[in-house]
């Protein structure tokens, strides 16, 4: 069995750009839903997928080499020259629950709209025209 | 043409944020000496362990070094849930007609499923906040599964109702609890959710001093939370208001 640590030296340049490319294109393509889309369902998605793009760019960042989790567990006591760095998913959990929060009542608003206009599409709705 | 412009700035903002993440590189040590922390990742590995006996770090990290933030977090989330039920509930207090479910009643199986893995849902999210200092996992998780156990009782049967009253108690005493716990540390430490001095010993379910304790009540707190909403979601009417 081949060490995770061993191919990670091997392809680290691939594995890099799989991790961060994955992170951008994820931001790329909620921004491109939020800009282009017409329907507020979609946006509110798009703002969803931002917001894990932004969460796998913050754990990526904080990722070292052969790291574990930051968790001292039994067995793991000594082990915390080998843990990644915790802060960013620290912050990672608060943002994950903020993220829903905002997408819980972005859905609120937008179920407001639809009853109020009878469409979620935004060319359709006037008053948002000014 | 409007189009066009959207990409054009989307594609600058790619490669802006490529070019900067060619700078970061990716698996490098960026926590500081361990031994000497200067830098504040080396800081928290270090104390986690050491002064609060709190084996996930990441814990220690949310609700003891960043308490305060947490607690802005929970505010949040329960401003969150406030406006989402001022925003949908205005019609619905006006005509008194029965609510009804979205969904379609669902098979025998499903029911009888749902009836036999809801408690195993519950005591799986009780576990986790419970050991939410211990093994990956907290009050945030806990709560969120707590509150998918709620959403499969409230999908499969059209008539089940979570007690209204009972978990806005709840959910108000656990918020309550919360500050008190802060207020404990600031008369009795000196300074706002400041941990006791007795942590106990690594690893023990009773470790961690206040970290537990609270986490328990943001368990409680974010699961009631999230089934409120779940609640309010899909008490909605299909049909469009005239």
């Amino acid at each position: 069995m081949t060490d995770f640590n061993e191919l990670f030296i091997k392809y680290k340049d691939l594995i890099t750009l799989a991790v961060y490319g994955t992170a951008i294109m994820l931001i790329i393509i909620g921004l491109y839903a939020v800009l282009l889309k017409k329907h507020l369902v979609k946006i509110v998605i798009g703002l969803s997928i931002i917001d894990a793009g932004i969460h796998l760019l913050f754990v990526a960042v904080g990722y070292i080499q052969n790291g574990t989790a930051p968790i001292f567990s039994p067995g793991y006591e000594q082990a915390a020259n080998r843990m990644v760095d915790p802060v960013p998913q620290a912050l990672v959990l608060t943002a994950i629950v903020i993220g829903f929060a905002v997408t819980a009542l972005a859905l609120s608003l937008v179920i407001r709209l639809y009853k109020h206009h009878h469409t979620a599409n935004i060319d359709q709705i006037k008053s948002l025209k000014w | 043409m409007k189009k066009y412009i959207i990409f054009i700035l989307i594609a600058i903002l790619g490669w802006t944020l490529a070019q900067t993440f060619k700078a970061i590189p990716f698996g490098a040590d960026r926590r500081g000496d361990l031994s000497n922390p200067n830098k504040v990742a080396a800081y928290y590995l270090r104390q986690s362990p050491e002064t609060l006996q709190t084996a996930n770090s990441i814990t220690a990290i949310v609700v003891n070094f960043r308490g305060f933030d947490t607690l802005g977090e929970v505010t949040v989330l329960f401003l969150a849930a406030t406006g989402l039920a001022s925003i949908l509930y205005r019609k619905e207090e006006e005509d008194k007609t029965e609510v009804e479910r979205v969904s379609l009643p669902s098979s025998s199986l499903v029911r009888t499923g749902a009836k036999i893995l809801f408690p195993l849902i519950l005591l799986l999210g009780i576990y986790v906040f419970v050991h939410g200092h211990l093994t990956p996992g907290g009050g945030f998780q806990g709560g969120a599964i707590i509150a998918t156990g709620f959403l499969l009782m409230l999908i499969t049967y059209k008539h089940f109702e979570t007690n209204h009253n009972v978990m806005v108690w709840l959910e108000s005493l656990a918020g309550l609890a919360f500050v008190l716990v802060g207020l404990y540390g600031l008369f009795m430490y000196g300074s706002f959710l400041q941990n006791t001095k007795s942590v106990g010993t690594l690893n023990d379910l009773i470790s961690g001093g206040l970290i537990p304790l609270i986490y328990i009540f943001i368990g409680i707190k974010v699961g009631t939370e999230l089934t409120n909403i779940l609640d309010i979601l899909l008490k909605i009417k299909p049909g469009r208001e005239q």
